[in-house]
């Protein structure tokens, strides 16, 4: 097995098991921004994959075909942001320690999610969905010596969308005036009120748009490398998604970079038994690096991460 | 409304919570089309009905009291230990390797020596996020997260490595380690009840009596009531954040000793977290961080867990409501400031 051969095994499905966690990585990199922990990305992806899954399923049922998957992805962004308030009315406005509110969010979500397949599949896990999101070869692109099937041969249009919208929140939150609101809230909330930000609203927009970004997520995983749904779809890639946030520092395309290294860990761990020299490490170091190397990064061995500096606190007005 | 306020107030805010997480549950049953009343009789009677049930929640309580009482003591030192789930692990692993390795040994020297290898582990997991937090600041949150895959991984590969038998699992452990009672089984209509509810009581009682009743107890609530004041009257803020986190993991070690010597008799490949070391958690934030509390919000959590099984034979409604109702429970308690608001109000309108 050549070099070449090596690298075409690795890196299309690197970027394929990243795509999920980049998408969910941004979203906390919104939530987390904005002064508001998120321990919840991993009920948020939970119901993302559960919504895919059904709404795939559904999409088939009422003739959408080909369309169906793309269809549930945006049901699966609209009932993240639903979910999402209920963290965001508990930790903003009752002023509920974050941490505790993110973690009954992901309770509730694996509760939730298997309770309503139950009740409407009368199994424990959806129906294997037909329609998935397949790869496919990028025209043109595809063609370019070396690049070509490295990057765009047999991969996932989800992939491109994730990597392309990295870019976008990086351009929203450092270039836009809405992203430096954002950014102030989460740095110094009294300073933001007193310019006349509305901190409670600004922190609202960013829990849900970490909402949406995480269903999107977990359907993402769910019609393009899962398949159905049940209760082992989603176990630790919310987690990961908020490793790969810190590990990135809370920036859009640090957390893109990390989620890009962890789906290469992943898809080592998955590949590696075809790889020379990669058989004989033990799987468990591949499935335990991106937990240690964010506890590394987090001692500021890896390079210092701060945090936003007013995160986990809940603003009250005129407190000081 | 004087209930909500002053001594009291740490025992309304939690009962109410649970009745509102109660009547949450059964509007959720309502729209999707199941009768609650039918529903939670079912549920009171798969916790009551006969001895059989009432010995498995017991059993069920008993890790559930251990991880709790785990939760609460580092939140009354300031701390968050969300890693009790993976400390729960490699103390489950711990229990079963010494039942497994020692052979001929009295039940008095074994059970002990098997417990203490439990709490041992956790206490060793737990300790990388003390020290972190203690010595680089990082937030014990996120490092007890990323520790509890990394002992979820680790726990299974040494399992596969040295420990396999047929079936995914280690052997059966020598029954000199077994907390296993053929008197307490036979008792209960042959329910998996174990002696483990002793070391449950009795590490309730540990915990009451370190935080109260000693000088060190008393230095790790001050520093989990104002570090920088404790740091000020000269207690040393960071041995005791490393102190805390580690009998934090050693309670959580113990719990899963419960599961290795008790319930099960050995571990399996784990394909996913037992789900115990969160639901310490729960119990934790619903008893109010007091080893009593822990101990009622786990009979609490245990019998709505196995009343669960009841409620899904009879009424046919999925056990997941009850987690529904544990998450809605949590949400509440988190939510205290709501309770509080709504109680202000209806007191300056002069009602009640």
């Amino acid at each position: 097995m050549d070099f070449m051969q090596i690298l075409q095994l690795i890196i299309p499905a690197a970027i394929f098991s990243a795509a999920p966690l980049i998408f969910t990585a941004l979203g906390g990199v919104f939530s987390e921004r904005s002064g508001v922990v998120n321990i919840g990305l991993e009920g948020l992806m939970l119901m993302g994959a559960f919504t895919g899954a059904l709404f795939t399923i559904l999409g088939e049922q009422w003739g959408m075909g080909a369309a169906s998957p793309w269809f549930s992805l945006v049901v699966a962004i609209i009932v993240g942001m639903l979910f999402s308030l209920l963290h965001a009315v508990a930790s903003i406005s009752l002023k509920a320690d974050q941490v505790v509110s993110g973690v009954a969010l992901n309770f509730l979500a694996a509760g939730l999610a298997i309770f309503l397949v139950k009740k409407i599949f009368d199994a424990g896990q959806t129906p294997i969905i037909q329609e998935r999101i397949y790869k496919t070869d990028v025209p043109f692109l595809s063609d370019i010596p070396f690049i070509g099937p490295l990057f765009f041969s047999s991969a996932y249009y989800t992939s491109y969308i994730a990597i392309v919208l990295a870019f976008v929140v990086w351009w929203v939150l450092y270039k836009t005036p809405f992203g430096l609101r954002l950014r102030s809230v989460g740095e110094h909330p009294m300073a933001a009120d007193t310019m006349g930000i509305n901190v409670t609203k600004m922190r609202y927009v960013a829990v849900m748009l970490s909402g949406g970004f995480a269903g999107l997520g977990g359907a993402v995983y769910a019609t393009s490398i899962a398949g159905n749904f049940s209760h082992a779809t989603i176990s630790g890639q919310g987690f990961m998604a908020l490793a790969a946030m810190i590990f990135g520092k809370w920036h859009p395309l640090g957390a893109m970079g990390a989620a890009l290294f962890f789906g290469l860990a992943q898809s080592l761990s998955i590949t590696g038994q075809q790889i020379p020299g990669l058989k004989e490490i033990p799987e468990v170091y591949l499935l335990i690096s991106p937990y240690v190397l964010t506890i590394l990064a987090l001692a500021g061995l890896v390079g210092r991460a701060d945090a936003p500096k007013a995160i986990g606190e809940p603003y009250e007005k005129g407190k000081r | 409304m004087k209930l909500l306020k002053g001594k009291w107030s740490g025992i309304t805010v939690p009962l109410l919570s649970v009745a509102l997480g109660l009547l949450v549950g059964g509007i959720i049953m309502l729209v999707s089309g199941y009768n609650p009343i039918v529903a939670y009789a079912a549920l009171f009677n798969g916790i009551f009905s006969n001895t059989y049930v009432m010995g498995e929640t017991v059993r069920q309580m008993t890790p559930l009291i251990l991880s709790g009482l785990a939760v609460a003591f580092a939140f009354r030192t300031g701390l968050f230990n969300i890693g009790v789930e993976g400390q729960l692990l490699v103390g489950w692993l711990a229990s079963v390797y010494i039942g497994l390795q020692f052979e001929g040994l009295s039940p008095i020297v074994h059970i002990p020596l098997a417990i203490l290898a439990a709490g041992l582990a956790g206490a060793l997991w737990a300790f990388v996020p003390g020290f972190l937090k203690a010595k680089y600041h990082v937030h014990e949150v996120i490092t007890t997260i990323m520790m509890n895959y990394v002992a979820l991984h680790v726990v299974n590969a040494i399992i596969r490595t040295y420990l396999l038998a047929p079936g995914e699992r280690t052997d059966q452990i020598n029954a000199s380690a077994s907390l296993q009672s053929p008197f307490l089984e036979s008792i209960t209509d042959f329910s998996r009840l174990h002696y483990g509810f002793v070391v449950a009581i009795i590490g309730a009682i540990i915990m009451w009596f370190l935080l109260w009743k000693t000088t060190t107890g008393y230095e790790l609530r001050s520093v989990g009531f104002n570090k920088y004041a404790s740091e000020y009257a000269g207690i040393n803020v960071q041995r005791n954040i490393v102190l805390s986190m580690v009998i934090s993991g050693a309670f959580a070690g113990a719990a899963g000793a419960m599961e290795g010597l008790g319930t099960y008799g050995y571990m399996t490949v784990m394909a996913d977290f037992t789900g115990v070391g969160f639901d310490g958690i729960a119990v934790a934030l619903l008893g109010a961080n007091g080893a009593l509390g822990v101990v009622l919000a786990s009979a609490l959590f245990g019998g709505l867990k196995i009343g669960a099984l009841n409620m899904q034979s009879v009424a046919q409604v999925p056990t997941q409501l009850v987690e529904i109702v544990i998450a809605m429970i949590i949400f509440f308690v988190a939510s205290s400031y709501l309770i509080h608001w709504i109680s202000n109000r209806v007191s300056k309108r002069g009602k009640i």
